[in-house]
C-alpha cells in the first residue's frame, strides 16, 4: 500500500508540473494583452504597470519566476483585481465552490442512488421506466436550462427561494443552485447504480439467498448494495472534482461568488496568475479525488484489496 | 418509505428555504440600498481604475471638491469645498475647503490631502492608468511623463490647510464638473502612507477595515463577485442629511439574472435591462422601467488605413446607408439616432452630418469606384463576444440591401477585441464611448494623433488646430462654436460611423426616492432615501 501511495505521489508531482507548464505557455500564446482596457493606457504608464506585474521580462524568466513563487505557495498578484493576491481570491471563492459542490453532491447521492436501487429492484417495471426516463431527461437537459427555469418559478413567481445569491449561513440560498447542479449528477448516478445493482443481483449468491427465503429488501441492502455501488462510487470522486471546478454555469445563473467565475474572468482578461493558481488547484483536486476514489474502490472490492 | 422521502425532499427544501420577507423588504427596513453594479470593481483605489463600475462605489466612499447634484447635471453643489472662484480666463482656480471636513476616521481633511492625491496619481512610478484626467493642471502631463521631476512645478498649491489653488495649462471653464470625477478626489495621506509608500501600486490601504474616505459612506466589506457593502459615515460633513444606513453594490454580471433578481425582490435597482426584456417589462411591470439619456454613443470604428476604407466617400456611403431609426426602434431600444459622436450636452448641440439617405449613399459608393458594390472587398465587422450581434446583423443587411456590399461578422472575447483595435488589426468594429464629464472634449480629444483611444488610423491637422484653438478660448459660447466646427470636420471625414446615442435602460423600485435622471448617471448616494 505504501508503494502505491508513493508512486501516486510521484505521478501527481509530474502531472502538476506538466499542467503548470502547458497552462503557462498556453496563457502566453493567447491573443490579447492583460493590460488592455476600453480606455487605453498611455505607453509610459503601461511600461510601469508591465514592470510591476513582471510582464516586461522574457517569457522563460516569467515562467521560472512564477514557478519559483508557486512552489513557495504564492501564486502572485491578480492583474484584473489590481494587485490582489491570488491566494486571497482563491481563499474567498474556493470554500463557496466547495460548499456548493458538497451540497450538490449530497443532492445527487440522495436522489440518484435510491432511484437507481429502486429501478434495479423493479427492473422493467413502472418505477424503473419512470425513474430512468426522468434520469434521461436530467442528463439531456443542461443546467443552464434547468437553472433559470427553477429561478424563474421558485424565485420570481413563488418568491419561495432567492432567485440568486449565496450565503453560507442561509440555507435558503443553497437550494436552487444545489438542486440544479445536483440533478444532472443524480441522473448519471441513478443509471450507474441501476447497472451496478443489476449486475450484482444476477450473481449466484443472490439466487442462493433468494432460495433460502431472505427478504427482497435484505438482499438488496445487505447483500448487493456494497458491490452494486462500485460503478457509482468510481464516478463520485471525479464527479465531485468536476462539480467543484466546473459549476461555472450555476455560479453565473445564480450569482454565486465561487471560483468558476474568477476562472472564466481570468481567461477573458488574460490574468495569468489567476489562471495558473486556479488550474493548479483544480489539478490537485482532481488528483486527490481520483486517489480517494481508488481507495474507496479498494475498500468496496475485495479483489482490488488483494492486488493492492 | 424511500418513495415518500423522494417526494418529500423537494418540499422540505422549499419549506426550509421559504422566505417570509424579500431582501428588498428587509433592506427597506434597514435602510440599505441594493444596487446592481454589473461587475466586481477592479480596485477601490481611485488612482488605479478607469471604469464606471468602480466609480459607482468610489463615489460613495470619497467625495471631490464639488458634489454631484441629485437632480441636475449642470448644478454644482458644494462638496469637500464650500465655495470656489476663478480668474478671468479660467486658468487659476481657488477652492476653499470646509472647516468641518473630516475623514471617516475623524482626521481632518485638508488641502494637503488633495495635493497628495494629485501627486500620487501623477507620479510616474505609480502608473496610474487615468492620470491623463489631471492633465488640465499646469505641468501635470510633463511630471507624469517624467519630463520634469520636481512636483513643485506642477500647478497645485495649498496656501493654508483649507485652501487649494490650481493653475491650469489652458482655460477650463468646466473645471467644477471635472472635479466630480474620482481621479480628482482626495485620498487619505495618513492611511496610504501607513500601509506603504506613496507610489506603491497595491497596498492594504484600500482593503475593508483599512479604507478611510470622506464620502457619505464607509467601506464595511468587499467579498469578490458577491458584494461591496458600505455603511453610513458618521464623520461625513452632511451626515445629518444622509438618510440611508448603507449602500450594497452587487456585481450581477448576467443582466437576465439581475432582472430576475430585481423582479423577485432582491434589488432596488439594476445596472441594465437587456433590450429584449424592455417590451415585456413595459407590458407587465411598467412602474419599474426607466429609460433615460446617458452620455454615451454607439458607433462603428473604421480602420482608415485599410484600402477602400481609407476613402472618405466610402465611409460616408456606409454611414448614409444606416437606417438609425430602424435600429433604435427595433434593436437598440431606448437609444436615439446619432448624427455625430458627441451627444447634446447643455449648450453644446453639434450639427448632425449624417442621416439615412440610400440614394446619396449609392451615388457616393459609385463615385468611389464601386457602383452597386461591385469590386468592394469583403471586409469583417469585429464585435466583442458581449456586443450586440443583432445590431451588426441589421447593419450587415442594410449595407447589403442598399449598397450591395457584404461584411462578415467576427466575434472576439473582450481582451482580443480591445487588442485588435489598439493594434489596428481589424476592418471595422462595433464600439461605444461614454463621457467622463459634461464637456465635448471628453468625446473629441480622443481622435487626435497618437491618442490611445483613437484606433482608427485617422487624424487631421486642421481638426487638431481647431481643438487647440478652442482650448484657449475664454468665452464659453465661442469655445463651443469652435468645437462644433471641429466636430463637423470630424463627422464629414467619418472615421467613425455614428449609430446611436445611448439610453440607459434599467429597473428602479418606486420606494427609492431622490433618484433622478442624470446624463452621467452619477447619483449622489447621500441624497437617496428609501420610503416604502
Amino acid at each position: 500500500m505504501f508503494k502505491v501511495l508513493l508512486s501516486r505521489f510521484l505521478q501527481s508531482v509530474i502531472v502538476l508540473f506538466v499542467l503548470y507548464t502547458i497552462t503557462f505557455f498556453l496563457c502566453k500564446a493567447m491573443p490579447g494583452d492583460p493590460l488592455s482596457s476600453e480606455k487605453a493606457m498611455p505607453p509610459h504608464i503601461k511600461k510601469v504597470v508591465e514592470e510591476y506585474y513582471d510582464l516586461n521580462k522574457p517569457v522563460t524568466v516569467q515562467y521560472a519566476n512564477r514557478l519559483g513563487k508557486l512552489l513557495q505557495g504564492d501564486p502572485g498578484p491578480s492583474i484584473r483585481l489590481e494587485g490582489r493576491p491570488v491566494a486571497e481570491i482563491i481563499g474567498q471563492a474556493f470554500p463557496i465552490s466547495f460548499q456548493l459542490g458538497v451540497i450538490a453532491m449530497f443532492v445527487a447521492i440522495t436522489i440518484g442512488i435510491p432511484a437507481g436501487c429502486i429501478a434495479a429492484a423493479r427492473r422493467n417495471g413502472l418505477l424503473d421506466t419512470l425513474s430512468m426516463s426522468v434520469a434521461m431527461i436530467g442528463i439531456c437537459l443542461p443546467s443552464f436550462v434547468i437553472g433559470p427555469l427553477l429561478a424563474e418559478y421558485f424565485g420570481r413567481k413563488l418568491e419561495a427561494l432567492p432567485a440568486y445569491g449565496w450565503s453560507s449561513s442561509n440555507p435558503a440560498t443553497w437550494v436552487l443552485p444545489a438542486v440544479t447542479l445536483g440533478l444532472a449528477y443524480a441522473a448519471y448516478l441513478s443509471r450507474l447504480t441501476r447497472a451496478g445493482m443489476l449486475e450484482t443481483l444476477s450473481q449466484d449468491f443472490v439466487r442462493t439467498a433468494r432460495a433460502k427465503g431472505v427478504p427482497g429488501w435484505k438482499i438488496l441492502v445487505r447483500h448487493c448494495l456494497r458491490g452494486g455501488l462500485i460503478p457509482a462510487v468510481a464516478y463520485i470522486g471525479p464527479a465531485f472534482a468536476g462539480i467543484v471546478s466546473g459549476s461555472l454555469v450555476i455560479e453565473t445563473v445564480f450569482q454565486i461568488p465561487g471560483l468558476g467565475r474568477h476562472f472564466i474572468k481570468s481567461i477573458e482578461t488574460r490574468d495569468t496568475s489567476v489562471i495558473l493558481g486556479v488550474t493548479m488547484l483544480y489539478g490537485m483536486l482532481v488528483i486527490l479525488a481520483n486517489f480517494l476514489t481508488d481507495v474507496a474502490g479498494i475498500w468496496l472490492n475485495p479483489r482490488l484489496r488483494k492486488s493492492a | 418509505m424511500t418513495h415518500r422521502a423522494l417526494f418529500l425532499l423537494p418540499a422540505l427544501l422549499c419549506l426550509t428555504g421559504c422566505q417570509r420577507e424579500t431582501q428588498v423588504e428587509v433592506a427597506n427596513r434597514e435602510k440599505i440600498l441594493l444596487v446592481g453594479n454589473s461587475s466586481d470593481p477592479k480596485s477601490l483605489d481611485p488612482h488605479l481604475v478607469t471604469g464606471v463600475i468602480e466609480s459607482n462605489v468610489i463615489r460613495a466612499l470619497l467625495e471631490g471638491l464639488v458634489a454631484d447634484d441629485p437632480e441636475k447635471d449642470n448644478a454644482y453643489p458644494p462638496g469637500a469645498a464650500t465655495h470656489w472662484e476663478h480668474n478671468e480666463n479660467y486658468t487659476e482656480w481657488t477652492f476653499h475647503l470646509r472647516p468641518d471636513g473630516k475623514w471617516s476616521d475623524g482626521a481632518p481633511l485638508t488641502a494637503h490631502d488633495f495635493i497628495f492625491a494629485y501627486h500620487r496619481l501623477l507620479h510616474p512610478e505609480l502608473g496610474g492608468p487615468y492620470a491623463e484626467m489631471l492633465y488640465f493642471i499646469k505641468n501635470a502631463a510633463e511630471y507624469n511623463r517624467g519630463e520634469i521631476t520636481d512636483f513643485e512645478q506642477v500647478g497645485v498649491s495649498a496656501p493654508d490647510d483649507l485652501t487649494l489653488k490650481l493653475s491650469l495649462k489652458e482655460p477650463v471653464p468646466f473645471l467644477p464638473d471635472i472635479t466630480r470625477h474620482y481621479t480628482w478626489f482626495p485620498v487619505p495621506r495618513h492611511v496610504v502612507l501607513k500601509f506603504g509608500k506613496m507610489t506603491d501600486r497595491f497596498t492594504k490601504w484600500s482593503d475593508a477595515g483599512n479604507y478611510v474616505g470622506n464620502g457619505p459612506f464607509m467601506l464595511k466589506d468587499w467579498r469578490f463577485n458577491d458584494r461591496v457593502e458600505t455603511v453610513k459615515n458618521p464623520n461625513y460633513w452632511n451626515a445629518a442629511n444622509v438618510k440611508l444606513n448603507g449602500v450594497r453594490f452587487i456585481p450581477v454580471e448576467n443582466f437576465f439574472t439581475e432582472s430576475r433578481g430585481f423582479l423577485a425582490g432582491q434589488l432596488h435597482t439594476t445596472y441594465q435591462l437587456p433590450p429584449s426584456l424592455v417590451d415585456k417589462v413595459r407590458a407587465t411591470t411598467p412602474q419599474f422601467l426607466r429609460q433615460e439619456p446617458y452620455v454615451a454613443t454607439d458607433f462603428i470604428r473604421v480602420n482608415t488605413t485599410r484600402p477602400v476604407l481609407d476613402n472618405p466617400k466610402v465611409r460616408m456611403a456606409l454611414s448614409l446607408a444606416i437606417d438609425r431609426k430602424l435600429l433604435c426602434d427595433n434593436i437598440m431600444q431606448g437609444n436615439t439616432p446619432a448624427g455625430t459622436i458627441t451627444p447634446t450636452m447643455g449648450d453644446y448641440k453639434p450639427d448632425s452630418v449624417v442621416s439615412f439617405d440610400p440614394e446619396r449613399a449609392k451615388a457616393l459608393l459609385a463615385e468611389a469606384g464601386y457602383p452597386d458594390g461591385k469590386g468592394f472587398p469583403r471586409y469583417k465587422i469585429l464585435i466583442s463576444s458581449s456586443g450586440s450581434r443583432a445590431a451588426v446583423e441589421a447593419l450587415q443587411a442594410m449595407w447589403r440591401q442598399t449598397l450591395g456590399v457584404m461584411f462578415d461578422i467576427t466575434s472576439k472575447d473582450w481582451g482580443s477585441y480591445v487588442s485588435s483595435q489598439q493594434s489596428l488589426d481589424f476592418d471595422i468594429s462595433l464600439a461605444a464611448w461614454s463621457g467622463d464629464y459634461l464637456d465635448p472634449t471628453t468625446f473629441l480629444l480622443m481622435w487626435t494623433k497618437g491618442n490611445g483611444n483613437n484606433n482608427t488610423g485617422w487624424h487631421s491637422d486642421e481638426y487638431e488646430r481647431l481643438l487647440s484653438e478652442a482650448a484657449v478660448q475664454v468665452e464659453p459660447a465661442h469655445r463651443l462654436e469652435v468645437f462644433k466646427q471641429a466636430e463637423r470636420l470630424f463627422a464629414e471625414a467619418q472615421p467613425i460611423l455614428p449609430i446611436s446615442y445611448r439610453s440607459r435602460n434599467y429597473l428602479l423600485r418606486p420606494e427609492v426616492k431622490g433618484w433622478h435622471p442624470l446624463l452621467l448617471d452619477n447619483h449622489n448616494w447621500g441624497a437617496i432615501s428609501l420610503e416604502p
